[in-house]
């Protein structure tokens, strides 16, 4: 289980921010959202779309615990 | 030397006056304020969504990065998210040094990554629609100008 945040034109797209997935790691994680909203796994496939997990950026695949957070985050605009 | 996100609007005086109080051994402040601008009335809203703790620690990285470069004494960041108006201020920057160079040359600077490379997402509602912005070429250029200087 982990909390899955979107933000920006991610969450828009998906109509959520902010949800618990069950998953073992980030690869899992993309795969389960992808299964359940094939639109949204596209645009997390994009070369523009970074990762965090647990308020760091992250390449590649992780391991993911029950209290893992990891967000989605669109390009970013700047203040 | 503090970074403060929030939804509230704030006075930029008052937080000059704060920033300036008891100090001995600063010769200069600048500040910096930004409003959300009205486009010619083609923008009714803008709204910064930030990530917390992740936007707030990447600004605070950045100026304590721009504090050792510029050599600065103190920096205070403010910057609004949620939904703000035309007019009102978005973002306070000051920055303390001994001498007024450092001081207004570290200003610049953090605006120029404020706002192209700060972790927040932006959106215009406008007349016609909603729509995420992204940096324009215009403020990638002035933020890459700190680049050239640095190499």
């Amino acid at each position: 289980m982990a909390r899955v945040l979107l933000f920006g034109r991610l969450a828009d797209l998906a109509g959520w921010r902010e949800r618990q997935v069950e998953a073992e790691s980030l690869v899992a994680l993309r795969a389960d959202l992808s299964k359940a909203d094939p639109d949204l796994g596209e645009a997390l496939r994009g070369p523009s779309v970074q990762v965090a997990l647990d308020k760091v950026l992250v390449r590649g695949d992780r391991t993911l615990t029950p209290d893992s957070e990891v967000a989605f985050l669109p390009p970013m605009s700047g203040g | 030397m503090s970074v403060t996100l929030q939804t509230d609007a704030f006075d930029p005086g008052a937080l000059l006056s704060a920033f300036c109080r008891g100090r001995q051994e600063t010769g200069g402040i600048c500040s910096f304020t930004g409003l959300a601008r009205a486009e010619a009335g083609q923008t009714r809203l803008l709204t910064l969504e930030a990530y917390p703790g992740f936007t707030d620690a990447a600004i605070a990285a950045m100026a304590l990065e721009a504090a050792g470069r510029f050599g600065l004494q103190d920096w205070r960041i403010v910057h609004r998210v949620g939904p703000i108006s035309p007019g009102e201020a978005i973002v306070f920057v000051a920055t303390a040094a001994a001498h007024r160079r450092a001081a207004f040359e570290a200003c610049d600077h953090l605006m120029d990554w404020l706002k192209s490379r700060a972790p927040f997402w932006k959106q215009e509602q406008g007349l016609d629609g909603n729509r995420w912005i992204e940096p324009t070429a215009r403020d990638l250029a002035d933020a890459a100008r700190w680049d050239e200087a640095a190499g």
